[in-house]
């Protein structure tokens, strides 16, 4: 299978980059790492006029604690999450959630940023991001915008993203001490999308309540949820079993799964209740420290 | 549209090729097709299968996937650069010892995915292996054998940097 023709930029500024986008309007769009505009224009389910390969512009690609938050390019590989030593110690939500993307090679190629633009509600990095409460940061003709991660996903393949903007970064706030992530998710087989993910990040208060929780939901809507019910159910309160499964309850009424070739919609809301108590225990267990 | 072309420059096994490419062309194409580098397989072209992987700067990734332009000035290696001065590559040879392949339609994506893994990592448990080429499917062997002959690799290659050749 060949992709059908197009024209190619490999800009070397966001400036220029910015230009292109805006000179060729909706008919062109940003190459990341191609591993899912590629695979799509293959099958012709897209057919843009002018691909845009940010791999050439500056400043994409660093991962670095500043302000409170660790940012992270929008070119950031995959596998420079999975092998970065802070991600690893500090970030395990997000570990968890890189290591269960895809396979190696996929890894070696797909970006943080191209995983969050594309809009797919299979893509694991969405509900991580809603449950850390991440930012994302988009730059276009009128400056740049700071846009919560929870407000980005509007429907079926489509973010808050305009036609004429770039991401080029996400924030991710620095857990206080006392915090846990875990990321859940339940697949066919090494490299399928989730029949259902969960990622849950939460932080304790010094008397054992709990101070944040975030939860997100993969696969089981036409976008990525965040459970806001579960996690209002949460907040300020002891992590008891019956509250944690209360909300667990409370994730598998609120998403809306179809029934497909991963499993019927039954199936698919029973494992989402499941999948937050075992991701909500395991965040726990790091927030206690057990690690 | 007219038809655009971009000049690309790759090195390839070592040697450095400059061509002029329609942007659509895939890496695997202008490997098997323009370079004659018939080695590197398409097993599946959707990105599943792992066949056709190669090494783009040293990471292993499905070429089948890879615009030739996205690989401009970038160093590639194929299963045809693995060998050095007629001798097999510890990879190759443990293939060869431990029946690592059948049909030997999977082989050269497994191997240039072996190869980076035990870059990163030289002394691989056997779960690190299955998760390594877990990007790789295999319809004949059962991947028993396939775990083995990188076993086999991954010795001898420890045992040849110890003895510092
Ligand atoms: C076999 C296979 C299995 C996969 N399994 C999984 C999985 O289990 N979980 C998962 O999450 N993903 C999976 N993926 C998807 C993979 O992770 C993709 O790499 C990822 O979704 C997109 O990242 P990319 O960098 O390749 O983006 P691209 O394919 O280059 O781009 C995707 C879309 O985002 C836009 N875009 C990209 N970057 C930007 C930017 N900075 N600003 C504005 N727009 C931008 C592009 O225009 C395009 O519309 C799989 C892919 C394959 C091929
Ligand atoms: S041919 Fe490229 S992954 Fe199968
Ligand atoms: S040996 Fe036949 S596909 Fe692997």
């Amino acid at each position: 299978m060949i992709p059908p023709p197009f024209t190619y930029a490999a800009p070397t500024s966001l400036e220029e980059a910015l230009a292109l986008l805006q000179q060729h309007g909706p008919m062109a769009k940003i190459l990341a790492g191609g591993h899912s505009l590629l695979p799509m224009m293959k099958l012709r389910l897209l057919e843009p006029e002018v691909l845009i390969d940010l791999r050439r512009v500056p400043g994409l690609a660093d991962i670095r604690e500043e302000n409170g938050y660790l940012h992270l390019g929008a070119m950031v590989r995959e596998v420079e999450l999975e092998e970065h030593p802070l991600i690893r110690a500090k970030y395990p939500l997000l570990y968890e959630t890189t290591r269960w993307i895809a396979d190696p090679q996929v890894r070696n190629m797909g970006t943080v940023g191209g995983n969050l633009a594309h809009g797919d509600p299979g893509n694991d990095h969405p509900a991580t991001m809603m449950a850390y409460d991440a930012q994302l940061v988009v730059v276009g003709p009128r400056g740049e915008r700071v846009i919560p991660a929870r407000e980005f996903f509007l429907d079926f393949y489509t973010t808050a993203l305009e036609p004429d903007e770039i991401l080029t970064a996400i924030r991710i706030p620095t857990p206080p001490p006392r915090s846990g992530g875990a990321y859940e998710k339940l697949e066919r087989k090494v490299g399928d999308y989730a029949t259902a993910a969960v990622a849950v990040q939460l932080s304790l208060a010094e008397d054992g309540t709990l101070s944040y929780v975030g939860i997100g939901l993969t696969n089981v809507a036409h976008v990525p949820l965040f459970a806001a019910r579960s996690c209002a159910h949460l907040q300020g309160q002891r992590p008891t079993p019956e509250r944690i499964d209360e909300a667990a309850q409370m994730a598998s009424e609120d998403c809306n799964p179809r029934s497909d070739l991963r499993g019927s919609a039954e199936y698919k809301r029973a494992m989402v209740r499941e999948l937050t108590r075992r991701a909500f225990r395991r965040a726990l267990e790091r927030a206690q420290g057990g690690q | 549209m007219a038809k655009q072309t971009v000049t690309v420059t790759l090195t390839v096994n070592g040697e450095t090729h400059t061509a002029e490419v329609e942007p659509r062309l895939l890496l695997v194409h202008f490997l098997r097709e323009h370079l004659n580098l018939t080695g590197t397989h398409i097993g599946c072209d959707t990105t599943h299968c792992g066949a056709c992987t190669v090494l783009m700067n040293g990471r292993a990734v499905k070429s089948c996937t890879v615009l030739t332009v996205q690989a401009d000035g970038a160093t590639i290696k194929t299963i045809e650069g693995m060998a050095e001065n007629g001798k097999m590559h510890p990879l190759q040879e443990g293939f060869h010892v431990e029946h690592g392949l059948q049909c030997g339609y999977c082989t050269p994506g497994m191997i240039m995915r072996a190869a980076e893994l035990l870059a990163k990592n030289p002394d691989p448990t056997e779960d690190e292996i299955r998760w390594g080429i877990s990007g790789n499917l295999c319809r004949c062997t059962g991947y028993v054998n396939i775990v083995k002959a990188i076993q086999y690799a991954a010795r001898k290659l420890r045992e040849q940097a110890a003895a510092g050749s």
